[in-house]
């Protein structure tokens, strides 16, 4: 076997038909994770002796977090891969992480805007996380914008490739900054989720919504990457006849 | 904090719904429109990602289909000319 | 056009010298004659290198202008404002970085020499900072002196901004090369690249700031010596790969 599925990857076609049957358990699979997750999150966790009913929202804003990042690190590694393979898939790949990305980054930023609100008083507030998370954002704006500007596919994927991974190099870096910088500017009486452990009653709706998410990532990007190969594909005759027109 | 099996046993079992009421659900003491606008944001969002590869699919084999139908129009009607011509 | 001169051997007697050193210039020729010629072209359109400096002193007026002038304000605003300004016309000038050169076909006759690209591109990159960033630098005690910038500023202001912009400089040039081939590639480049500058611009903001509150500085003059010893290895490296790219795209 070896490395014979890493060379079937040249081929978008072969992927393409291979992961037909993966869509459905995906999409089962997140549903069911997200649901359950969502429901003992809301309803089943007890309350937070501090925060009160607020805090439920940290069974959306820490998973998207976590994938925020963890999409970043895929599309750098699918970009450098298609960047020195030069495997057409790989770049398809990144070009799909990036959009999720980018979202998924938006809605850990805005829920925890909104979780500020009842829990500060204020809508936004420059503390080291929502910053670093700010900064994550244009950084996927940076590659998703620059994919976008080139007319040749080639290049676009190339270039954006070389900016993903001058960015992976940079994010511990920004992190590190921006949370040194925090603690300059801030009194010590303001701490986030603070370091008092979370208990099991809560951990356990939150890790099923952090699989539910990577789950539901691993969904659209697969689906995205597939109609990418399409899209790419679709002078060919297998595309052709899969649109169900009726080829000469 | 127990880990043991026994723990995480009583985890489920000891789950109960922490509101008295529908209503005190969606208040969540004040904080429900918090709590509900995030959801609310994250579900649309989610919804939007999942259906976006799907609508551009259906978008591409539409333009296929017609592209395929132009195709064989062109074709029928060449195929027409050039049996006209030769009888 | 001879973007690289051969080196010259001193001694005519000495034919294989000669012949060895027409043959296999050494690394740093292709630097020097691109840091050269860059210089020469920079020294012709002297005029141009008024450009960041006056966006850099209009800005800054725009400080008072727009806040307040009071000298209590503009004071704890100074640092971070003078450091944002520089950063800011550092960008603004980093799009003719290659652009030029793109447009007339240098840069392809750039790739094509057998120098190595980390060289030439070391040598734009240091042009640029000395046409741009050195004399921001210079002016910034000048901007201190408009925004009320306390005396333990200044050469706080003079240390980070030395080291700072020449990490500006080096960084940008990797997005200047990503964008060269781009139409409107200008504004792209400013989006792509602020992330990028933002640890610099937290350490040298803070090493003024620090300095005015009374405190030692030592820790974060030397992050900002250590970011500009790692974007000096790594910058044009990336800038190359992305120059190849963008030329041969």
């Amino acid at each position: 076997m070896g490395w014979q599925w890493f060379h079937r990857l040249g081929s978008p076609r072969w992927f393409y038909e291979k992961t037909n049957a993966w869509i459905p358990w995906l999409a089962l699979l997140s549903v069911a994770l997200l649901l359950v997750g969502a429901t003992w999150g809301l309803g089943f966790a007890p309350e937070d002796s501090e925060q009160g009913n607020s805090y439920r929202i940290i069974y959306i804003h820490v998973p998207a977090s976590f994938l925020a990042l963890a999409g970043y690190y895929i599309m750098a590694i699918s970009g450098a891969v298609g960047l020195i393979w030069k495997m057409k898939l790989a770049d398809m790949v990144m070009k799909s992480a990036a959009p999720i990305g980018a979202v998924l980054t938006f809605i850990a930023l805005v829920t925890g805007a909104i979780w500020g609100k009842p829990t500060w008083g204020t809508w936004w507030i420059w503390d080291a996380r929502i910053t670093s998370m700010l900064l994550l954002f244009f950084l996927y704006l940076g590659v998703i914008a620059l994919q976008e500007a080139f007319q040749h596919q080639e290049t676009a994927n190339k270039a954006s490739a070389i900016l993903a991974l001058v960015g992976t190099v940079n994010i511990p870096i920004i992190y590190k900054s921006v949370d040194w910088w925090y603690t300059l500017h801030q009194p010590a009486t303001l701490k986030f989720t603070g370091e008092s452990p979370i208990d099991s009653s809560m951990l356990y709706p939150l890790l099923t919504m952090i699989v539910g998410f990577y789950v539901f990532f691993a969904l659209v990007l697969l689906m995205r990457t597939r109609t990418e190969i399409l899209q790419r594909e679709r002078k060919t005759r297998w595309v052709k006849a899969l649109a169900g027109g009726q080829t000469s | 904090m127990g880990k043991s099996a026994r723990g995480r046993a009583n985890i489920v079992s000891d789950l109960t719904f922490q509101f008295e009421s529908f209503s005190e659900f969606m208040l969540m003491a004040g904080h429900g429109p918090y709590v509900w606008a995030c959801y609310l944001i994250t579900a649309v969002a989610l919804v939007y990602l999942a259906c976006a590869p799907l609508v551009k699919r259906r978008a591409l084999f539409a333009e296929l289909q017609r592209q395929a139908r132009i195709e064989n129009h062109e074709l029928n009607k060449r195929k027409q000319a050039s049996t006209e011509n030769s009888s | 056009m001879n973007v690289y001169e051969p080196n010259q051997s001193r001694n005519d007697q000495d034919s294989t010298i000669q012949a060895q050193s027409l043959n296999t210039p050494g690394v740093w020729s292709g630097f020097w004659a691109t840091f050269k010629r860059d210089g020469l072209i920079a020294v012709r359109h002297r005029g141009e290198m008024a450009n960041p400096i006056m966006f850099f002193l209009m800005v800054i007026t725009m400080v008072p202008l727009g806040i307040s002038p009071e000298k209590a304000v503009l004071a704890m605003l100074a640092p971070g404002m003078i450091w944002v300004v520089a950063l800011l016309a550092t960008l603004l000038s980093l799009d003719g970085l290659f652009r030029s050169d793109f447009e007339d076909g240098s840069l392809e006759q750039l790739l094509m020499s057998p120098q190595p690209l980390y060289f030439q591109v070391l040598a734009k990159v240091s042009v640029h900072w000395l046409v741009t960033g050195l004399p921001l630098t210079i002016m910034a005690p000048l901007l201190g002196v408009m925004l009320s910038l306390p005396s333990a500023g200044f050469a706080p202001l003079l240390a980070s901004l030395l080291l700072g912009t020449a990490c500006l400089s080096l960084i940008g040039s990797i997005g200047a090369a990503l964008t060269v081939a781009l139409r409107k590639g200008g504004l792209l480049l400013s989006l792509i690249i602020m992330p990028l500058y933002t640890p610099v611009l937290i350490f040298g903001a803070s090493a003024v700031n620090s300095a005015v509150e009374g405190f030692p500085i030592g820790g974060q003059l030397a992050v900002l010596g250590a970011f500009l010893a790692v974007s000096i290895i790594l910058a044009p490296l990336a800038a190359a790969g992305a120059l190849r790219i963008s030329v041969n795209g």
